[in-house]
């Protein structure tokens, strides 16, 4: 793996030395190893014999649950007088609810038909017929489910949320486009931000800011901000030389170049940051109803609590529906940019707008005339007990005794003794600084020296809080289940890759996996294989193999044909062909696979701590409940230091590319 | 450049002004409706709905009532228990219909910071224990005291409970010394927790479609009994004494607790009507578990459920509402 990596070798330099020295030049992967190596060599007998092998030494670490919980009692009995609270938190809780108010009342004034004429009509302008239809069914299905109300409830706080993410992203974005110096700082913070799971957060803006819609806010913003910033700052810094250079010697003032050429050069990739940005903000919502955040989400959260399959899915259908209706949205839009427009005059540009405007007033006064503004509630379809029959059905039937595999449950009881308690106990066991220098050589043979001192500067910040046995629990749930990830994901891959048909069978599939909120999944894994590890680990598979299977099929799929055609020509079977020019081709896609299945498996795994996986996850989920800052805080903490070194011990070369190039 | 800067510089400036001349009222935290709620000029209640099917039954009864006969709009808001308490004393819930019992907090809130008052008895008692199945126990009657436990250790293994028997704890929230007791018990035992209440009602479901033996941490009242009968068993009988030690060093079986409502301190004065009706709501368990096995087993919603036990039981319902 780590040779293979290894960029080709280089020429030797005129005049060198012929010999080892040379040849580890040309191999720096081993080179790194050797003196990786080296350094252990001398360093690890001191340590050792300083504080031993085992799990993390009690010496090293920092108890930090006392200050901690004074931080929270100073909050709690000054929150509602100290002048930080009164005059700037306060301020902003207000705003929030204000403007989540304000929005959730226009939807409510527009009722159901005019809101739903209103998706329709943007959808139409912004992404013409097909979309303005999908978006106008959509909505009339999360009124058919009975959800009218939730609905607009999540909607209206996305709209606050994602706008706010959008001004963050775009402010922080231009400083970043506009200046090196903030671009050199600012990306790392985004990389960090952007492989938190969000279930950590939580805590933090509940103690500040209470229960509720503010938090839950705040909380998404914190979470959906960075791709906008992240591709604001791309997009800026992409301009095209020739197209600044011939502005700026048209004597363009600086705030000229950047309205007039920057950012409309941008529009592509600012819509792309909105894309994403909306897609995060969405699953957000979902995982704050934890906090009261209302709206669909605490629907399915809910349902759970009283093992109701159906009616978590009845609330997750409009989740789903609303993600893909601006998915999609958003991503015609983006493809639309540049394009001739189309269609007769009388519709094209302002024209176009007043007639959609026009339309919606109409149908939302009509709709108030007939006092329709709440879906009806005779015109709803129940779906949660025909959902809950089939899913008793199931689990009357795979749960135990099914011929040869044996049911779920032996299944679950099998993954739990034979795959993940030896692999915890072999990770306990590993001696902790040997764990340090696993993670520094995975991570410097695959990227720089630096992604090596932060994974193994985030591992060590695991120890020094404390938690570093329930760490290696959740580090072995993640490996087991991307284990489990990649080897079907990459199955259906390649399968996907070769049949049109079948990639298209799949696609809806996969979009819907990939949009139903993570809370859904976890009362069906239950009741399949029982409560503990097994099923954290089942969602968490199921919630990842979307992406890996998308990724990996792209990758595959963008091969060379001239390469594919050249091997068969040369007579290589399919397998050959598979083994020895699509992998090793498609590497780069295949290890972002690897990168994004790990990251969202270990977003679920945490959540898992909600059905019996324990370790980080349930810490978090305790430090929750009992407004534990210590033990939730900390536990948060380290779920941010595994996602960081995980993603770091897994990113891609590219980074590494372009920063070569 | 030069003159774009000092534009930039007044821009800003002017903006610290405007945000500094908006933001010199002081923002009040404790007084912080959800956006959701009506609009103005209608009557809202804000309750907190706690995960156990319980706590939905009670808050079902009382937003149907309050809609129906006081004409109030009901806000819901999902929380734990510790979480209530903090949103309670903020004023972003009016009330709290069953609380199992927090001495920190009942401390903090009610006598120090006098933000949250006592609402009464609710009615129900509430009794936390470990519970064994019925089918198991009657075939091993010793099963239900605790000495004998570790006898039947091997027969509660399973994977995650590494080679001890298992006893299944449910939500984080959830009031629990459960470690304590098997370790100050020496028992031969591993506390697995589900955490969340529906996980653990899933697995008992499972155990019990198998007839397989388990050993849980459970508590009365509870709809599951009806579904699933359960055996406590006995625990080194409950003291004072033994309450007040550190946490860490209990040793003896739970309280059985007449459980408590508690109203925000504003609220409670100047709620009207509505507090007044939520002040004396006070039912019995035989009412609450009839509309919890509607909601959990029935899969009614838990406003139908409780639209149904209204229509049944109006001489209940009927005292709670104010005079007049």
């Amino acid at each position: 793996m780590a040779t293979a990596q290894a960029t080709p070798a280089r020429p030797a330099t005129a005049g060198g030395r012929r010999g080892p020295l040379a040849a580890l030049r040309d191999r720096p992967a081993a080179a790194k190893l050797l003196l990786l190596a080296l350094v252990a060599a001398v360093v690890v007998p001191v340590v050792h014999g300083r504080w031993g092998g085992g799990i993390w030494p009690e010496a090293l670490t920092a108890d930090l649950s006392a200050p901690l919980g004074e931080v929270t009692d100073w909050i709690v009995s000054n929150r509602d007088s100290h002048p930080l609270f009164l005059y700037f938190f306060g301020h902003i809780s207000n705003a929030v609810v204000l403007s989540v108010r304000g929005v959730y009342l226009v939807l409510l004034a527009l009722g159901w038909a005019g809101v739903t004429v209103f998706a329709a009509a943007v959808a139409w302008r912004v992404a013409g017929v097909r979309l303005a239809l999908t978006a106008g069914v959509s909505f009339l299905l999360c009124g058919l489910l009975g959800m009218w109300v939730p609905t607009m409830q999540t909607l209206a706080l996305m709209v606050v949320a994602v706008l706010a993410s959008v001004v963050l992203g775009l402010l922080l974005g231009l400083a970043a486009g506009l200046s090196d110096r903030v671009f050199r700082i600012l990306r790392p913070v985004l990389d960090t931000m952007q492989v938190l799971p969000a279930f950590a957060y939580l805590l933090p803006v509940v103690l500040v800011f209470g229960i509720g819609v503010p938090g839950a806010v705040l909380a998404t913003v914190v979470y959906a901000a960075p791709p906008m910033a992240r591709l604001t700052a791309l997009g800026l810094r992409g301009a095209d030389g020739g197209v600044m250079e011939a502005v700026t010697s048209l004597g363009a003032t600086g705030r000229q170049r950047l309205l007039s050429a920057r950012l409309p050069l941008a529009r592509k990739e600012l819509l792309l940051g909105l894309n994403q940005t909306i897609m995060m903000a969405l699953s957000m919502a979902v995982i704050a109803s934890v906090i009261g955040a209302g709206g669909l989400g605490d629907r399915v959260y809910q349902a759970l609590s009283s093992v109701d399959v159906g009616a978590a899915l009845a609330a997750g259908i409009p989740i789903v529906l609303l993600a893909v209706v601006l998915d999609r949205t958003t991503e015609a839009a983006g493809r639309r940019i540049g394009a001739e427009p189309t269609g007769p005059a009388l519709l094209r540009g302002w024209r176009g707008w007043s007639l959609a405007a026009a339309a919606t007033a109409a149908v939302a006064g009509a709709g108030r005339a007939a006092d329709g503004q709440v879906w009806p509630d005779d015109l709803t379809v129940a779906i949660a007990g025909p959902v809950n029959t089939a899913k008793d059905w199931m689990v009357d039937h795979l749960y135990t005794g099914v011929p040869v595999v044996g049911g779920t449950a032996d299944l679950a009881s099998h993954f739990t003794s034979g795959v993940l308690n030896p692999l915890r106990s072999g990770l306990t066991a590993l001696p902790w600084w040997s764990v340090l220098l696993i993670v520094a050589a995975l991570a410097w043979t695959i990227g720089t020296w630096r992604t090596a001192a932060t994974a193994v500067l985030a591992m060590a910040a695991i120890g020094v809080l404390g938690v570093w046995e329930p760490s290696m629990d959740t580090l072995s749930q993640v490996l087991a289940a991307v284990a489990v990830t990649l080897v079907i994901g990459f199955g259906v891959a390649v399968g996907a890759a070769r049949s049109e048909r079948l990639e298209r069978l799949l696609r809806p599939i996969l979009d819907v996996f990939q949009t139903m909120p993570q809370f859904v999944y976890l009362i069906p894994v239950v009741a399949l294989f029982g409560v503990g590890r097994a099923p954290a680990a089942a969602a968490a598979v199921v919630y990842a193999l979307p992406a890996v299977i998308r990724i990996t099929t792209q990758g595959l799929r963008g091969v060379d044909p001239a390469a594919m055609e050249c091997a068969r020509s040369l007579g290589a079977t399919p397998g050959q062909q598979l083994r020895q020019v699509q992998i090793p081709l498609a590497r780069p896609s295949l290890l972002l696979a690897v990168n994004q299945a790990v990251v969202l498996v270990l977003a679920v795994v945490i959540i898992g701590g909600l059905v019996g996986s324990g370790a980080l996850g349930y810490e978090v989920v305790l430090g929750l409940a009992q407004g534990d800052l210590a033990t939730g805080l900390v536990a948060g903490a380290a779920i941010v230091c595994l996602g960081l070194m995980l993603d770091r011990v897994t990113q891609p070369t590219t980074r590494r590319q372009r920063q070569e190039s | 450049m030069n003159r774009s800067r000092t534009r930039l510089i007044t821009a800003l400036s002017s903006a610290a002004a405007l945000l500094a001349t908006a933001g010199c009222g002081a923002a009040d935290m404790t007084k912080q409706a959800s956006p959701f709620a009506a609009p103005a000029g209608v009557r809202t209640v804000t309750l907190s709905v706690q995960s156990w099917v319980g706590a939905q039954a009670n808050v079902a009864v009382a937003e149907q009532l309050l809609k129906e006969e006081l004409g109030y709009r009901v806000d819901l808001v999902q929380t734990d228990e510790v979480p209530a308490w903090d949103a309670l004393s903020q004023g972003r819930v009016d009330a709290i219909l069953e609380d199992w019992g927090h001495p920190d907090q009942e401390k903090l809130y009610i006598d120090e910071k006098k933000t949250i008052v006592r609402g009464g008895d609710l009615g129900v008692t509430g009794h936390i224990g470990w519970y064994v199945p019925k089918y198991w126990a009657d075939k091993n009657p010793d099963v239900t005291d605790w000495k004998n436990l570790d006898k039947y250790a091997d027969e509660l293994k399973t994977a995650e409970s590494g080679g001890k028997g298992q006893l299944m704890d449910g939500s984080p929230s959830y009031v629990t010394n459960d470690v304590a007791l098997v370790k100050n018990l020496d028992l031969d035992y591993k506390v697995v927790f589900a955490g969340s209440e529906a996980a653990q009602i899933t697995q008992i479901q499972q155990f019990a479609k198998e007839k397989k033996p388990f050993l849980s941490y459970w508590y009365q009242p509870q709809w599951l009994f009806n579904e699933v009968p359960m055996v406590e068993v006995e625990l080194p009988e409950y003291t004072d004494e033994c309450a007040a030690k550190d946490p860490a060093d209990i040793d003896c079986a739970y309280p059985t607790t007449p459980l408590q409502k508690f109203l925000n301190a504003d609220f409670a004065e100047r709620g009207g009507d509505a507090s007044a009706f939520l002040k004396k709501f006070h039912w019995s368990e035989k009412d609450q578990n009839e509309v919890s096995e509607m909601i959990a087993s029935q899969k009614l919603t838990p406003q139908e459920a409780a639209k149904r036990w209204i229509e049944r039981h109006p001489d209940v319902w009927k005292t709670w509402l104010p005079e007049g």
